[in-house]
């Protein structure tokens, strides 16, 4: 470790000393494709190399929408020692924590055992990309923290998993995705809030995964821009299911992070779901406040991709609707829309917002002094 | 709230069908039969449940039977007191949830005639939207063509959520005869729920369907821009029906920016979304789901950089407003007349 630290010293310009930030969205890999099996017990070695994973989808590899470029990550993210982007710590130190001075990285790892059809499966895949993350990154880098990966569809086995991690200060969130068998609010998930908002751990929610649902509720559509696009429908489709399950205001010190599905949305669903429920509000008597004020209190934005209208002020108005308080400044590293920190927030913010935009507001919602 | 001014066109009004029994004049005798004998209920589509305070404004519920169902109630409610002179019939009647092609068919065939006789022959302000049956394509153009050659036909009219997304190329026969037959497509909430009605399967209530129209229309935006569907009926006039209007600019935005990463996937598609959006999409005005601070409605019309997207709606008998006030407070003198004639009249040419 001490000899990375130097070498990413010596990386970083002495001219070009950066504000420190948090990077709130970072994908790490593995580097071979066995290098969860120190973690997983012989049975479920056995049962990859025959079986495979059985997801809610066709394809045994890969993703049914290609993507873009090869693991939909930067061309110029692969380490030189070999392996897929993001997979190594050094370079990862290198090329995204040294030279943007990223004083909190937060760990939130995809191709997990997250929308798996073996529920059983999936609970072991998840307990073992916990381990591997201690092992291969938190415990090397301070600045790196690791999110509590869950088996989705089992909340009882998930909220086991957050139970044995709580209080473990490598961990700072506990981690699901968007898309799931069902809708985010429905009472299946719940004991993974009990338990989050017990053991005092936010729950993001990252764009993608897999539940079997088409990602339009028109069917499934043709292009991966669709699909792409699509997941900021997911998000809010999931996030308005939360809110009208009545998850707030069951859990009121619950926390939750939308991850990677933009924040533009978020002013016109709050004023959708307002306006509908003061319609509607019978049909939903556990839900007692206006839907966005339990946003409001209770939900973060990550912000990459960031929202990139033409004329700035449009996009200081979407802040002002959220709140400058609400956003958490992401990069996506290694995946190709990466968005580089210093180009996201245009001239005309005040020097507190934009501290709490890149660092304050993250420090505090994920207790990190 | 901002003033009405006489000679509006409401584009979006919802005449009720009474009951399935109320079509059987417009059926043929074997789907007579099949109506009768198999003992089929009204088809009434869980999207609008009849007593919810959504379907039908206090004051424009009758004491019986369905809101809208009735010419007289409809022309004292709005017709008269917003001075209309035209106002574009989009009926809702649950048609595309049976899952038979044939019976579709028959049904639409019937929904139409209906429309024709009983609303468009009786008060000369109204205009029809032809309902298709989208399961088979061949059949919906059948039928587009079949309605087309009555002029008070003035869009084709679909479900926001339906088999399939709507940019799908096996979709476009459809639109090339709207295109020639100088129709808009309208697109309206609502789902034949083939489905889950959101993207992330099947929630538990009502009001989170009704939220999730919003959801639908983007991703159907995205599709019919992303297939090139503009691309090759460069004419065609889309309009988003009941669609809510505070999402469209920051949802552009995104898509616009996608689009800029990874366009050669589609390079068919030769025109930023934001201009497509501007040339061949439109919206009706009611849900306006934005908070009621003129401040935070002008900055909305600002980011959309277009005062021609919008246009007017009652959403009549459903629940949108009160009173008279269907057009929110802020807007210009200049804007309300491009809202409620001008932009109707460039999106429908066949309303004179």
């Amino acid at each position: 470790m001490n000899i990375q630290f130097r070498e990413s010293q010596e990386a970083a310009s002495p001219l070009t000393v950066r504000t420190a930030i948090a990077d709130c969205d970072i994908h790490p890999a593995r580097a071979t494709r066995t290098e969860l099996y120190p973690y997983l017990a012989k049975r479920w070695q056995h049962h990859l190399e025959v079986y495979g994973v059985h997801a809610y989808q066709g394809m045994m590899e890969g993703p049914p929408y290609p993507k873009a470029q090869p693991n939909a990550s930067r061309r110029d993210a692969y380490p030189p020692e070999g392996g897929p982007q993001g997979s190594s710590l050094s370079f990862m130190q290198k090329q995204l924590l040294d030279p943007n001075n990223v004083q909190l990285g937060v760990l939130n790892p995809l191709n997990t055992g997250q929308g798996i059809r073996n529920h059983e499966l999936s609970a072991a895949l998840c307990s073992a990309i916990n381990d591997w993350q201690i092992d291969k990154w938190t415990s090397k880098d301070k600045r790196l923290k690791a999110s509590i990966v869950v088996g989705n569809e089992d909340g009882l086995s998930a909220a086991a998993e957050i139970r044995e991690r709580a209080g473990d200060k490598n961990f700072v969130q506990v981690l699901l995705l968007s898309r799931n068998v069902e809708p985010l609010g429905q009472r299946r998930y719940w004991p993974i809030y009990q338990a989050a908002e017990e053991a005092g751990l936010p729950v993001g929610v990252h764009a993608f995964g897999f539940g079997g649902n088409p990602i339009t509720p028109s069917g499934w559509p043709s292009y991966y821009i669709e699909e792409m696009v699509g997941h900021s429908q997911c998000q809010q489709s999931a996030l308005a299911s939360i809110v009208l399950e009545g998850v707030f205001e069951r859990f009121p010190k619950l926390k939750m992070v939308m991850i990677e599905a933009g924040f533009g949305w978020a002013p016109s669903l709050c004023w959708r779901l307002d306006k509908a429920w003061q319609r509607l509000r019978s049909e939903v008597p556990h839900v007692k406040r206006p839907p966005s004020e339990y946003i409001r209190e209770q939900v973060w934005w990550t912000t990459q991709p960031m929202e990139d209208p033409e004329r700035r002020e449009d996009l200081f108005d979407l802040i002002k609707w959220i709140g400058w308080d609400k956003l958490l400044f992401a990069t996506d590293y290694p995946h190709w829309d990466y968005d580089e920190p210093s180009r996201v927030l245009p001239a005309g913010v005040s020097e507190a917002n934009r501290e709490a935009f890149y660092l304050g507001n993250a420090k505090k919602l994920y207790g990190i002094s | 709230m901002a003033s009405l001014i006489a000679g509006g066109i409401d584009c979006d009004v919802h005449p009720a069908v009474p009951h399935l029994t109320s079509l059987l004049p417009y059926l043929n005798d074997y789907w007579r039969d099949q109506v009768t004998t198999r003992g089929m209920v009204d088809l009434v589509s869980q999207s609008y449940p009849q007593n919810s305070p959504i379907t039908a404004r206090p004051d424009w519920r009758p004491e019986t039977g369905k809101p809208g169902e009735s010419l007289e109630t409809m022309q004292r409610h709005v017709l008269d007191p917003f001075q209309l002179s035209y106002a574009i019939c989009n009926p809702l009647y649950g048609v595309q949830m049976v899952f038979s092609e044939d019976m579709q068919a028959a049904f639409c065939r019937a929904l139409n005639d209906w429309l024709a006789k009983e609303w468009l022959d009786r008060d000369a302000r109204l205009r029809g939207s032809i309902v298709i049956p989208t399961q088979s394509v061949e059949k919906a153009v059948a039928e587009i063509e079949r309605c087309a050659q009555d002029k008070r036909f003035v869009q084709v009219l679909m479900l926001v959520m339906g088999d399939t997304p709507l940019g799908k190329r096996a979709l476009w026969p459809i639109y090339e005869a709207a295109e020639r037959l100088e129709l808009a497509v309208g697109i309206h909430a609502g789902s034949a729920y083939h489905n889950p009605p959101t993207a992330v399967g099947w929630g538990s209530y009502h009001i989170e369907d009704y939220v999730g129209q919003a959801q639908a229309f983007q991703t159907q935006l995205t599709s019919l821009i992303v297939e090139g569907v503009f691309a090759k009926y460069a004419r065609l006039k889309m309009v988003m029906l009941e669609s809510g209007v505070s999402w469209i600019a920051p949802y552009l935005w995104r898509l616009h920016k996608f689009w800029r990463g990874v366009r050669m996937e589609t390079p068919w598609v030769d025109r930023a979304p934001l201009e497509i959006v501007r040339s061949n999409i439109r919206f009706s005005l009611q849900p306006f789901d934005a908070p009621p601070e003129p401040e935070t409605l002008i900055r909305l019309f600002e980011h959309m950089q277009s005062d021609e997207l919008v246009l007017f709606s009652t959403d009549y008998p459903h629940w949108q407003f009160d009173g008279q006030d269907a057009l929110p407070e802020g807007l210009s003198p200049d804007l309300v007349r491009k809202i409620m004639i001008d932009n109707p009249h460039a999106t429908y040419p066949r309303l004179t």
